[in-house]
């Protein structure tokens, strides 16, 4: 691809994304670039505040969003002030702030006079954006299989956008029955299973907070998966990733069914289509093995060709 | 119920509910129990959604706050995309939460509330937040035995360098905390 129709987009990996769910960045990255996309990381972005800090303090979590609003505004460089986020949870938090400061005049207001007495401005002209979208809609099908080197060929993929994704504006995609992820997973050669959970709560931080209760809601999500013959689920977001990934051992015992399968973000599976090596989607980050995934994809390769 | 009363305690609450963006649909609820229904957690909670807009109007907010109801929405916003009414219900529960910390009333057993505050801390502390500073505060305030059983997986993502030992401060944490003092007003912390 030359360099003059290479595309730029700032970017906002979130605190996940730093250290816990580094893979996520890692391989965002690494895809979007094979896609002449390249992700420019948004200055000095703060926490989102997530669904903790607006649950004690709403303006302040509205003041958090603004201000990334407000950086990505001033680092724009004459384009269109899209931010791309990779994390549901970013992704809610900018997107209703965003809405809500265009719709309550008095909420704008204090929030913008709090950004000002700083020396920042929110004009309302940032756009919000989540990374799935961005690679389905703008990179698109033609470049997306263009770019495949290795189809996931025989590979049944569990499409598990999430909850937080096309809710609660609906604007990306459906908030019952999300096809983004499905259409992608279909360019990149794999089979998407029916997966009437895609858009069911993971139970976010309840994992910690309430564990039997959290429990209930992976198993429920790994269990179908599983009973649904798919050999991996497919995640957006590092909150869903995390949770899991990572308590497959008890939530079988919950569950009272194998719960085992391996979980990997939209993007490895990308990265792993277009042939990108195992450390290019940091997929030795992962807890669940992906070791019969590959060698299925490698088989599955040979066989296309 | 014995009794409804509409008290000037339920009509301030009333009245803070419908403060919020599109709050004022509140006064639309039709009882139909499409968020109870849809709600992944209800099941668990004492009170389920629909009847917490019961409570409301019945003068009883106050059991609900005590309960373990309102800290165990999961924010997945089911409710509110299928509310015929249109009300943004996961913002509802946004605002009884904080109406909860405020006036002391944390839900039956606080672990959520306590996460919640964990994590608060540590943005107001960094800019950003920091994962295991977080984990750490909030099994000191909860029950800290408990933080034995999260060692084996603490073990497997260090081992994978996806613990961050050391928290990153943003440059402009200073100006942001100013901003986010301009806007403190008596909610929450």
């Amino acid at each position: 691809m030359s360099a003059s129709s290479r595309r730029r987009m700032l970017y906002f990996p979130g605190c996940s994304l730093m250290a816990t769910n580094r893979a996520y960045d890692v391989s965002a990255r690494h895809v979007t670039d094979a896609l002449g996309l390249e992700l420019v990381e948004l200055d000095d972005w703060n926490c989102c505040g997530a669904t903790a800090y607006i649950a004690i303090n709403e303006r302040k979590s509205f003041v958090l969003s603004a201000r990334n609003l407000a950086l990505a505004e001033a680092q724009a460089n004459g384009g269109t002030g899209e931010l791309a986020i990779c994390c549901n949870g970013c992704y809610v938090a900018l997107r209703k702030a965003e809405k809500y400061l265009a719709e309550d005049a008095l909420l704008r207001q204090d929030v913008c006079r709090a950004l000002r007495d700083q020396g920042m401005e929110y004009r309302g002209k940032a756009r919000v954006r989540h990374l799935l979208e961005v690679v389905v809609n703008d990179c698109g099908e033609q470049a997306i299989k263009g770019r495949v080197r290795r189809p996931l060929n025989g590979v049944k993929v569990a499409g598990y956008p999430g909850c937080q994704i096309g809710r609660p504006f609906g604007e990306i995609d459906d908030p019952e029955y999300p096809r983004l992820m499905e259409r992608l997973l279909g360019w990149l050669g794999a089979e998407a299973v029916p997966f009437p959970l895609a858009s069911k709560c993971c139970g976010g931080m309840m994992m910690t907070t309430q564990p039997a209760l959290g429990r209930k809601l992976t198993g429920r999500i790994l269990r179908f998966a599983r009973e649904g013959g798919a050999d991996c689920l497919a995640t957006a977001c590092p909150l869903c990733q995390i949770n899991l990934e990572a308590y497959q051992d008890k939530v079988s015992v919950v569950v009272g069914a194998d719960c085992h399968v391996p979980v990997l973000y939209f993007t490895q599976l990308m990265g792993l289509a277009f042939g990108l090596s195992a450390e290019q989607v940091a997929l030795g980050d992962n807890l669940t093995s992906s070791d019969k995934l590959v060698a299925a994809d490698a088989s599955g390769a040979e066989e296309s060709q | 119920m014995s009794h409804v009363v509409v008290d000037g305690n339920s009509r301030e609450l009333l009245d803070r509910l419908c403060a919020i963006p599109r709050g004022q649909k509140v006064k639309e609820c039709l009882q139909c129990g499409t968020c109870s229904a849809s709600c992944p957690t209800s099941h668990a909670m004492d009170y389920s959604p629909r009847e917490i807009i019961a409570a409301l109007r019945a003068g009883l907010i106050e059991r609900v706050l005590s309960s373990n109801t309102v800290w165990l929405c999961t924010s997945c916003y089911s409710c509110t995309v299928r509310c015929p009414a249109g009300i943004p219900f996961t913002d509802v529960m946004y605002e009884l939460k904080r109406l909860g910390v405020e006036r002391g009333l944390n839900g039956r057993d606080g672990t959520t509330t306590a996460m919640a505050k964990a994590f608060v801390r540590s943005i107001d502390h960094h800019g950003r937040n920091h994962e295991p500073e977080i984990i750490r505060q909030f099994y000191l305030h909860t029950q800290p035995w408990k933080a034995l059983g999260q060692l084996g997986l603490a073990w497997r993502l260090l081992k994978r360098g996806r613990l961050a030992l050391r928290a990153h401060n943003i440059r402009g944490l200073d100006s942001l905390r100013k901003m986010l003092a301009a806007v403190d007003d008596k909610e929450g912390s």
